[in-house]
């Protein structure tokens, strides 16, 4: 099964927040979402988890009762426990007794939170309190899971528990459509979707993404087009959308775009070459 | 100087924005002094008065205007002087065909009752006062009542609108929107706890109130309960309603305060309604607190019946309905898809199962 939208768009007000976008989150699959801020990537889950209604487009979802979804805000009840939040999760897609219990400790483990059970969740740490999040969204098995920045602002440890339950979730079968700002762990993803200003710059599995990328990173320590480049450790990148590899800009060190390359490439294409 | 320049222009850019504290700050100060100017009035310039019995008619032609006579029934006994009274009918009977004339005094009207008191005082011997459901006219017995009403209205507005709003200020309110429960259930699984707390609360307070205050209780506690839960169910709409117009709990505090003041001025709790100028006293008509007043003070004081109290019932359950319609709709509208502004509709296709919306 493949879940979609297809088409869609978005406007608050005169603000286009998703333009045209079509995006497919086949079983088993994880896709990452990718791009600024404001580029669209919350309001492409809202639509697709059925918070936000588009103003054009389609959607295809399961039923409520076999969606999970992890919003970018907390995602679970400060006041209540761990296990508290699970199980008030769970009681609403009808989990219960030992069938609960079972899968609340299956869970608690695989995302060492067994120890936490019994804290509140407003005293656990934002690494903590993000895998308890992806818990509850997943506790009833969901076909489609929905995750809006679930890594942001937590530690490399914990960001790598919550990546092992996502390819966990997705080996098990279930649809995964996630929203990050790390570049590096999109790579991870089996698709990847580059938004900027609503629109999709471009999509696909990640080699296909490089492979296709038009045009010839530099690497230099001036640039010679401050509007086309960007800071990457000590030295600076530039975009040159006209070259290619077999004619790179004259005196310059070409270099071999990663993913970040990729994303700040095209996006600083599109908003050079498009008049604001 | 330049900082604290800074400083005042921020402080007065976010005062602008924030439109409710600025309403709160211009039109508050006018309201209290317009609502405690016309409404902050003990005297009761008159008091509704049954006069019955053989001489009804005469007596009543002797009757200074200050006893403004409703009820003139020369073949009415004193157990109907007493049904007046205890309907609330009538702030005092006179019962004649005795000598001296029987006066009657409603002491669950406080201040009616003591200006009534002090009228009757300086007629001397000719009238025998008997104040009933009050004998010793004391304030804790009007008060108390009153007070369980207010507490269930503390409870019902700020404490549930505060609780609701808690979950949109966390954002856990659009995990709810996307979990499979209907916004019914929602309101009804979060005002549930609440319903419960107040009910012990009113349940707790009375029965103080009758141990500490030695108010009695001369009604059915069944009709009692029955107002009661009428009542919370107004003032839990209430609180559900501010939630949805409040996006924090600041503002869903400030919010309730605006419904909590003029409850506790112009119910008739503190000041007389007879009392108030029309103008601000039609104000009092359309709070809840004050048929929940009426219906308390009429069963525990009087011990009046149902029957005898069907317009504060009908009026609490036509405002019930009414409130917690609009607030339960209101409420639906936010665990609803958002609505971009755009007129176009996006159409939502079934998948393998059902779509979104």
């Amino acid at each position: 099964m493949t879940y979609s939208v297809r088409s869609a768009t978005v406007r608050f007000g005169s603000t286009v927040a998703l333009d045209d976008v079509t995006v497919e989150v086949p079983a088993g699959s994880v896709v990452a979402v990718v791009g600024g801020d404001g580029a669209g990537k919350s309001t492409l889950l809202r639509a697709l988890a059925g918070e936000l209604a588009l103003d054009s487009g389609t959607v295809q979802t399961p039923p409520k009762q076999r969606l999970g979804y992890l919003p970018a805000s907390s995602g679970s009840w400060a006041a209540l426990t761990v296990t508290q939040n699970i199980d008030f999760v769970a009681g609403i897609y009808g989990l219960a007794g030992d069938e609960l219990a079972a899968r609340r400790a299956e869970l608690l483990d695989r995302a060492a939170l067994t120890a936490a059970a019994g804290r509140l969740a407003a005293q656990l740490s934002g690494g903590m309190r993000r895998k308890l999040g992806f818990v509850m969204a997943i506790v009833h098995r969901p076909a489609l899971l929905i995750l809006d920045e679930p890594t942001t602002g937590i530690d490399p440890v914990s960001r790598i528990d919550l990546w092992r339950l996502v390819s966990e979730a997705a080996a098990s079968g279930t649809a995964v459509l996630m929203s990050t700002t790390y570049l590096d762990e999109a790579e991870r993803a089996a698709h990847l979707v580059v938004l900027d200003s609503g629109r999709v710059l471009v999509q696909g599995p990640y080699d296909r993404v490089r492979a296709s990328f038009a045009g010839v990173i530099t690497q230099a320590a001036r640039p010679v087009r401050a509007d086309w480049a960007w800071r990457r450790g000590r030295v600076l990148h530039e975009y040159w959308p006209d070259a290619t590899p077999s004619d790179p800009p004259a005196g310059a060190t070409t270099v071999a775009p990663d993913l970040e390359d990729i994303v700040i490439a095209l996006s600083l294409a599109r908003r050079n070459m498009v008049p604001s | 100087m330049l900082d604290m320049r800074a400083m005042i222009v921020k402080e007065f850019r976010e005062l602008v924005r924030d439109r409710r504290t600025l309403g709160m700050l211009i039109v508050m100060p006018l309201l209290l002094l317009v609502i405690f100017g016309y409404a902050a009035n003990f005297y009761v310039s008159s008091l509704k008065t049954a006069v019955v019995g053989p001489q009804a008619s005469q007596v009543t032609k002797m009757l200074p205007s200050f006893f403004d006579v409703t009820v003139t029934e020369p073949s009415g006994t004193q157990a109907d002087a007493e049904t007046l009274m205890r309907d609330n009918k009538v702030d005092v009977a006179f019962v004649t065909g005795q000598t001296p004339v029987l006066a009657l005094v409603n002491g669950s009207n406080l201040f009616a009752a003591q200006s009534a008191v002090a009228a009757l005082n300086k007629v001397g011997d000719q009238v025998k006062t008997q104040v009933l459901y009050n004998p010793d006219l004391k304030t804790s017995w009007v008060m108390v009542p009153a007070i369980i009403g207010l507490i269930l209205t503390f409870i019902g507005t700020i404490i549930t609108s505060i609780g609701m709003v808690r979950e949109r200020e966390a954002g856990t309110l659009e995990q709810l929107a996307v979990m499979p429960i209907r916004p019914s259930r929602v309101i009804l699984g979060k005002i549930a706890p609440y319903f419960l707390v107040a009910s012990i609360d009113m349940i707790i307070v009375t029965v103080l109130g009758i141990l500490l205050f030695s108010v009695p209780f001369n009604g059915s506690p069944f009709a009692f309960a029955l107002g009661a839960a009428i009542f919370l169910f107004v003032v839990l709409g209430l609180g559900v309603f501010i939630s949805t117009i409040s996006q924090t709990a600041g503002q869903a505090i400030q919010t309730a305060f605006f419904f909590l003041l003029p409850q506790i001025l112009l119910s008739g709790m503190i000041f007389p309604l007879e009392a108030m100028a029309a103008g601000v006293r039609w104000i009092g008509y359309l709070l809840p607190l004050t048929y929940f007043t009426m219906i308390s003070q009429g069963i525990m004081l009087r011990g009046a019946p149902i029957a005898s109290l069907w317009l504060p019932f009908v009026v609490l359950t036509v405002m019930a309905v009414v409130v917690f319609t609009g607030a339960t709709l209101r409420f639906r509208r936010d665990l609803a898809p958002d609505r971009p502004a755009s007129p176009a509709r996006g159409e939502q296709a079934a998948a393998e199962t059902v779509s979104t919306t």
